[in-house]
């Protein structure tokens, strides 16, 4: 196993192997499977921020529904083109991030995580207040979604869905590995983890910080768009604050500073929510809680990880 | 003769052939409250010059190298980094003109690795650390660099293994490794010794001496036997004043530092060594 | 000017629930460096069983409210002794995922006994009807939350400052070892502090009901407003949190009246301007 994972391609491997199990062996739960790959890139978008760069944030899914809202908009005023949208979903993103992030970034601690959750509470009142754009409580709706590529439209069992979900998927996945290998990806966990080391080797933190915010906010509203065409339709909850809390929940679980701990835990905290709502709506929580109260209780290695990453 | 063309020396004015200090302070000054930590500190430092920073506890030594680096601002007075004045910029900007440190107390992050902390200090030397795509690991000319200061400090063994895993003299090493990498024109060394144990000295004081000559040092220490070997002039500081600036035979016999140093009632004859201190 | 007026004492009633719930927050997050998100419970467990004791048990209002506060308190010491007291040597991140955990537990346990409705607490008629303060007549209700917020503010401040409580408290914080060789039973202090805090997010909770209602998500719906005051007011300041929650309070109400439409906009608009011209808090922590 071991030397399976050091082959560079491997996560990538495994994770085709496992959409292709559900592509072919479980087809009924494809459209759960669509929603777990979404989401994975936009906690994956999280654990940019909060397990490399040792930001916690819970104001992140303001970026997810800019780009959600955008790709939407986008859609049924200009162009239904789904890689268009993508990539102004991203753009979005990517803008409302680097522009909070000016202000935001200057603060640390419960400073900066309340911030966040202000500056996602605004966001969401003012797409609620506007509501001619954004459809308001009853939500953005009305825009299809072109074939991808020309190649092919969404079908009701939601094959093509599942398939262009987890190719985003797996290109955000190398495209923020690429990322956080790189020379500035290493400065940035040397931030987390010593700022007084780094400032002291001549590294400019603000910076630094600035852009990977934006990154983190082009990734988590490419996953808003995504999520936009997938659904055909966008709600307020894209940017409402349990959306944040979740994915911060998500991220846990699986463990952050890896980027593969975001789609782990991703896929287990949606399947227990799915599987326990069927049961009671409230019953994923008891699940999920006593999941946190025993993985802080019992000492494990790897929550002593969770907020150093792993370059 | 024309004397004035003798005086005014053969090349240009006097002092046109004497390079500019590398490190110099002017009347520096700093309280914090009422409390006056830094009173009108002066010095010089030159290419290749070692200044050994001595004093009491308290005295403010580590304030007047927070002060130099940037990382407090001063009251009154100015820093100059090759004759510019620095006042103005922050920690990483004097850094960028050649000013490095390290600290009392190590300062490393915890899980990256010794060869990856000094790569990154080569990266942000080279101006390579903002490369957002190509791999830490597809570097051969930093990779090279980096393992070559690490064999100079004889710590290639521990390229791999995090600081979190090095003893306290390793990891001192690793702050000298990531100095070097910075190639600075000034390196202040606060306390190399601090928390080093006795079996773990030597490692350190042969770090010391690999140092690059051209390199001007100020080293605040407490070990004295260390002080009067590596430097070539000390400075005292006392109450955040400067008490004395001299040779190591100087200040080994200055009056007025005895007496901070070893108390009122001295021995003249008493020598001023890191032994006679601990017996005090 | 009526329209100001019942602003001001809608806003003011308001802000007082707040700073009622947040107080115990700020004084563990301050003072103890506990980071507790899952402090609205206790509001949530004050209010369920004080309607439970009131409606279904029979009791009257005064009784019933005080017991369900009673309750609430040894909840909190309960919680305090037997779990929390493990995680205050762990990292934050650790506190706030397990409180996280501990919260969703107390949502699904409220579901699973009382289920998803709005659990209403009966108003005694004295409470309901009107009273006249000559100028204005005001519900008699809102009386009572001012009355017992600026009564918690003022306690709160005697025994920090003169009791002999409020000493072991600020020794205990400082320095938990020195004062435990001196004597001072640490523990009880810790347990204590925590379980007076859970009390008044109970009591808060109660007077509360009306404009939070008590429903199984309350701890999740209401944890920002609750972390909302205490950063905005400064961890371990109570004068602070009551600085904070009216100020709050008057401008999300003020907005409710006259911008409905913007929802809450102000109101992080405006913590997030405070927050920034003082990151500390409006008063430092240590001025209590």
């Amino acid at each position: 196993m071991n030397a399976f994972m050091r082959i560079k391609a491997a996560p990538y491997l495994l994770i085709g192997l496992v959409g292709a199990t559900i592509y072919f062996f479980f087809p009924a739960q494809l459209p759960l499977a669509s929603r777990i790959a979404t989401l994975a890139i936009f906690v994956m978008s999280l654990d940019l921020v909060v397990g490399y760069g040792g930001l916690a944030t819970l104001g992140h899914s303001a970026l997810f529904g800019t780009g959600a809202y955008t790709a939407g908009l986008l859609a049924l005023h200009s162009t239904p083109n789904p890689l268009l949208g993508l990539l102004v979903g991203g753009a979005s993103g990517a803008t409302v991030a680097a522009l909070s992030g000016l202000f935001v970034l200057r603060y640390q601690g419960l400073t900066f995580l309340m911030l966040t959750i202000a500056v996602g509470q605004i966001i969401q009142n003012i797409a609620s207040k506007f509501r001619a754009w954004t459809g308001g409580d009853d939500g953005l709706s009305g825009f299809t979604t072109a074939k991808i590529l020309g190649l092919a439209t969404f079908d009701l069992q939601g094959r093509v869905a599942f398939l262009y979900c987890t190719g985003v998927l797996l290109i955000c996945l190398w495209m923020m590995r690429r990322l956080m290998g790189s020379a500035f990806g290493l400065a940035c966990i040397g931030i987390h983890q010593n700022r007084l080391r780094m400032a002291a080797l001549g590294t400019e933190i603000q910076p630094k910080l600035l852009t990977l915010y934006g990154f983190s906010g082009w990734f988590a509203g490419i996953a808003g768009a995504l999520s936009a065409q997938v659904n055909q339709i966008v709600g307020l909850d894209t940017l409402g604050f349990e959306l944040s809390a979740e994915a911060l929940v998500m991220l846990v679980l699986g463990g952050a500073g890896s980027l593969f701990g975001a789609i782990a835990g991703t896929a287990l905290f949606t399947t227990i929510h799915h599987v326990a709502s069927n049961v009671d709506p409230y019953h994923w929580l008891f699940v999920i809680g006593a999941m946190l109260v025993c993985g802080v209780l019992i000492p494990r290695e790897r929550w002593g990880a969770l907020m150093r990453a792993r370059p | 003769m024309n004397l004035s063309v003798l005086q005014s020396g053969f090349f240009g004015p006097p002092g046109a052939l004497v390079p500019d200090p590398v490190l110099e302070i002017r009347r520096l000054g700093k309280s914090f409250g009422g409390l006056q930590v830094t009173r009108d500190i002066s010095l010089t430092l030159n290419a290749g010059e070692r200044l050994g920073l001595i004093g009491p506890n308290g005295a403010g030594k580590t304030t007047l190298i927070n002060l130099i680096t940037g990382v407090l601002m001063p009251d009154s007075g100015t820093v100059y980094l090759n004759a510019v004045n620095v006042n103005g910029l922050s920690q990483p900007q004097r850094v960028k003109r050649g000013l490095a440190r390290t600290f009392q107390i190590t300062q490393l992050a915890p899980t990256i690795t010794t060869l990856l902390h000094v790569e990154m200090a080569i990266h942000e030397r080279n101006g390579s650390i903002g490369n957002l795509w190509r791999s830490v690991d597809a570097y051969p000319e930093v990779r090279v660099e980096a393992m070559s200061i690490l064999e100079m400090l004889r710590i290639e063994s521990l390229a791999q293994r995090p600081p979190i895993t090095l003893a306290y003299g390793e990891q001192r090493l690793v702050e000298i490794a990531l100095a070097i990498a910075l190639r600075p024109r000034v390196l202040l060394l606060d306390e190399p010794m601090a928390g080093v144990p006795e079996r773990e000295r030597h490692i350190v004081l042969n770090a010391l001496e690999r140092l690059p000559p051209e390199l001007a040092i100020l080293m605040i220490e407490h070990d004295m036997d260390l002080i009067f070997n590596f430097a070539h002039r000390i400075i005292v500081l006392a109450e955040g004043a400067l008490l004395a600036d001299g040779s190591p035979k100087e200040i080994r016999n200055h009056p007025a530092v005895r007496i901070a140093y070893l108390g009122l009632a001295s021995n003249p004859d008493e020598p001023m060594t890191t032994a006679t201190l601990d017996r005090r | 000017m009526t329209l100001l007026a019942n602003i001001l004492i809608d806003g003011i009633a308001y802000g007082m629930v707040l700073f009622i719930i947040s107080v115990g927050l700020s004084v563990t997050l301050g003072l103890m460096r506990f980071v507790n998100l899952a402090h609205g419970a206790f509001a949530m467990t004050g209010g369920y069983l004080a309607s439970w004791l009131i409606r279904a048990q029979g009791w009257p209002f005064a009784f019933g409210a005080a017991g369900a506060i009673v309750l609430t308190g040894l909840l909190g010491v309960a919680i305090e002794a037997l779990v929390l007291r493990r995680l205050y040597r762990m990292p934050e991140l650790q506190q706030v995922l397990f409180t996280i955990g501990l919260s969703f537990l107390f949502v699904a346990s409220a579901n699973l006994v009382a289920g998803p409705e709005v659990q209403l607490i009966p108003l005694p008629s004295w409470l309901r009807d009107p009273i006249d303060l000559g100028i204005r007549t005001l519900p008699a209700q809102r009386l009572l939350v001012v009355l017992a917020g600026l009564l918690v503010m003022m306690i709160s401040v005697l025994i920090m400052k003169y009791s002999r409580f409020g000493i072991w408290l600020r020794a205990t914080v400082d320095n938990t070892q020195a004062a435990s060789a001196l004597g001072i039973p640490v523990e009880w202090v810790y347990a204590l502090t925590f379980g007076a805090g859970a009390a008044l997010a109970g009591l808060g909770g109660i007077l509360g009901a009306e404009l939070l209602p008590l429903e199984p998500y309350y701890p999740i719906k209401y944890l920002v407003l609750v972390l909302v005051v205490v950063a905005v007011g400064g961890m371990g300041s109570v004068a602070g949190s009551m600085l904070a929650a009216l100020v709050l309070g008057t401008i999300d109400t003020a907005s409710k009246y006259l911008a409905s439409d913007w929802g809450s906009l102000f109101y992080f608009l405006v913590m997030a301007l405070l927050l920034a011209w003082r990151p500390q808090g409006l008063l430092s922590p240590g001025r209590t």
